[in-house]
């Protein structure tokens, strides 16, 4: 019973991770072509003979053109510094939730969530209606006095690190308040009654006890903020380089499924990287008592 | 569920049961009249499931994935052409049209050049694109006697920084913006020389530190709200904008014009995928579109013009005689029709105008 148990997410993992990333791995060596789907079959079967036609051209492509590691290397600093900005105000959050008497907790918890009762693009929408020229925000400021000529926020990269971080706050405060719920609050004590100041016991006990809720708020912060396609399109100007509008535009403008498979799997392999480190710290995590 | 959806569930059971007639009709957002989809319905009984798109990529991604389910899809014509390249489309039986003979010769004879002998699409409706702009802002900024008939408004570096603090914006289509300045600067707008690329993207880097964003449907509220005060955009998007500014009494008073160098005219095609359900009812209902009171209340609503010779008689004064509209015969005449082009250039294109945009 246990091992059937263990199998769904195996199977949902080969169903809608694994197979789709074979057919994007079909995809990102084969041909473009002006057809229906627009790139030549893998395998072809013409008298009696098989061939196959792998086309590593593509990948070789993305190494010629130094735009492909530009925008890698840019939606990865985006991602970066978004999630630093979103641990910076999560954490604080997270820790005043955890502290909380308990009966608030559920509240606080609540509205934290409650964001995600608006659809995610509507939300982002709502940020036009603020930052724009004749937006809330710099018609209040105007009203107030304290600017005399519109802010220019909406279409810079400012706006696209606050879409990132408003959008993403309750993935890094969920984990984060998990492990801080747990922590045991005689060690706070025993910490205190020891001589160290707030200040040290924060760093030496409660910080590192909840380094696992900072890596998978981080992870769930970071990854898909690499891709994040969305948010940048709306809010970004037009300088903001980022690796989702190369692929929509290698699969759309360019009509090239090939190329915009391969600058997929890299971005996936790009992420392998901190998953890969996330699941160690957590090995890491389990073999101690 | 509440007692009374239960109960309309009950109601409309029996009639689906019945294999009720359905047409898949899949068009631009904000490209219909009021009662073209609710008449056809009522007179054919025929049911209409109405989807828009925005974007001709989209709906190119889609139908060279197929099965889309659609009966009939509006792309424009170039994009149509490789659609129908890729053996995405049938052809139109135009025996089942007998309003067919309302489209202008002229017109049909223009869109046979992307469409030989016009096999695969009936035109929707037809667009230029060109510069609109906010009356009051733009003359303060260049002066009463500027000359604004012309793409140099916008092209020429000294106008344009002129004009950027009001706010230019620039369709996210580099096919269409790069078109224009090649015809600005004397070259064929379908080029697909890398050389007059060169040229044309130098020109658009002259002025790209002037231009507050490029994005494709954004600048009809901006324009209409003051935000920005100048937009190379759809000539129906940009009337709509005008429209809009002039219900809301907010004293901006929006101008489009067809430059004199002339500008892109473009057409929106009715086309029939090759597995669609129900081609029966496609045909019907360009039968349909075709009758010119029809066409005429499409234009009215939308400030398009149409190819459908018979409507322009019917169609409002206000929309037949704006020459941004309905542009004079000598105006046509200098207006060129974009056509598909090749994957490589198409490519350099891309590349260009990612470097345009971000600098990289």
């Amino acid at each position: 019973m246990k091992r059937l148990v263990a199998l769904i997410p195996m199977a949902w993992l080969g169903l809608f991770f694994l197979v789709p990333f074979l057919v994007l791995l079909k995809i990102s060596v084969s041909e473009p072509a002006i057809a229906q789907p627009p790139y030549m079959p893998l395998l072809d079967w013409a008298d009696g003979i098989l061939t196959i036609a792998l086309n590593l051209g593509n990948y070789i492509f993305l190494t010629e053109d130094p735009l492909y590691l530009l925008s890698y290397l840019s939606s990865v600093k985006i991602a970066a510094i978004s999630t630093i900005l979103t641990l910076l105000l999560g954490y604080p959050m997270a820790y005043v939730i955890a502290r909380a008497p308990e009966h608030r907790r559920g509240l606080l918890l609540m509205l934290v969530i409650l964001p995600f009762w608006t659809s995610f693009l509507l939300r982002v929408y709502a940020w036009i209606g603020l930052l724009k020229a004749n937006g809330i925000v710099n018609n209040a400021l105007l009203a107030v006095g304290v600017i005399d000529q519109p802010l220019v926020m909406l279409q810079t990269d400012f706006a696209v690190y606050l879409g990132i971080v408003y959008t993403y706050l309750p993935f890094m405060i969920l984990p984060l308040y998990a492990t801080l719920s747990k922590l045991d609050a005689d060690l706070l004590d025993a910490s205190a009654d020891l001589g160290a100041r707030p200040g040290t016991t924060f760093l030496t006990v409660t910080l590192p006890l909840s380094l696992p809720g900072v890596v998978a708020g981080s992870m769930l912060v970071f990854i898909p903020a690499v891709g994040e396609y969305i948010i940048p399109a709306l809010l970004g100007g037009p300088g903001t380089l980022m690796i989702g509008s190369v692929l929509w535009n290698e699969f759309f403008l360019n009509r090239d499924w090939p190329v915009a498979a391969a600058v997929a799997i890299v971005m996936v392999l790009v992420l392998a990287l901190p998953i890969g480190l996330l699941r160690r710290v957590q090995a890491r995590e389990g073999e101690r008592p | 569920m509440t007692c009374t959806t239960l109960t309309a569930l009950l109601l409309t059971m029996p009639l689906a049961a019945q294999a009720q007639e359905t047409l898949n009709f899949y068009n631009w957002s904000d490209y219909i009249a009021e009662d073209t989809i609710p008449n056809f319905e009522a007179e054919t009984g025929i049911d209409v499931n109405y989807d828009v798109f925005d974007s001709n990529e989209v709906v190119e991604a889609r139908m060279l994935t197929g099965s889309t389910g659609y009966d009939l899809v509006v792309p424009s014509l170039e994009f149509m052409a490789r659609q129908a390249q890729a053996g995405v489309f049938q052809p139109i039986d135009t025996s089942k049209i007998a309003n067919y003979g309302n489209l202008d010769p002229e017109i049909m004879r223009i869109i046979a050049t992307n469409d030989p002998n016009n096999t695969y699409g009936v035109p929707w409706m037809m667009y230029s694109v060109g510069p609109g702009y906010n009356t009051a802002m733009v003359t303060e900024r260049l002066g009463a006697e500027a000359d604004l008939d012309t793409w140099g408004m916008v092209f020429d570096p000294a106008n344009a920084e002129r004009l950027a603090d009001c706010g230019i914006a620039l369709l996210d289509s580099p096919s269409e913006i790069v078109g224009a300045a090649l015809n600005y600067l004397g070259l064929d707008p379908n080029s697909e020389d890398t050389a007059d690329l060169e040229q044309a993207v130098e020109l658009l880097d002259g002025i790209r530190p002037h231009i507050r964003y490029f994005h494709s449907s954004q600048y009809i509220n901006d324009l209409a709200n003051g935000d920005i005060c100048v937009s190379v955009g759809y000539s129906g998007d940009i009337l709509q904008a005008q429209d809009r500014a002039a219900e809301a009494g907010n004293g901006v008073e929006i101008t489009y014009t067809i430059p004199r160098e002339g500008a892109l005219l473009g057409f929106d095609m009715m086309a029939i995928p090759a597995d669609a359900p129900n081609p029966d009812a496609a045909h019907a209902f360009i039968d349909y579109f075709l009758r010119p009171e029809v066409t005429a209340a499409v234009s009215d609503a939308v400030f398009y013009a149409n190819a459908n010779k018979a409507a322009t008689p019917l169609v409002s004064d206000e929309v037949r005689n704006d020459p941004g509209i309905y542009p004079p015969e000598e105006t046509v005449a200098k207006m060129y029709t974009p056509t598909p082009k090749s994957a490589r250039f198409d490519r350099a294109l891309t590349r260009a105008w990612t470097t345009l945009k971000t600098g990289r």
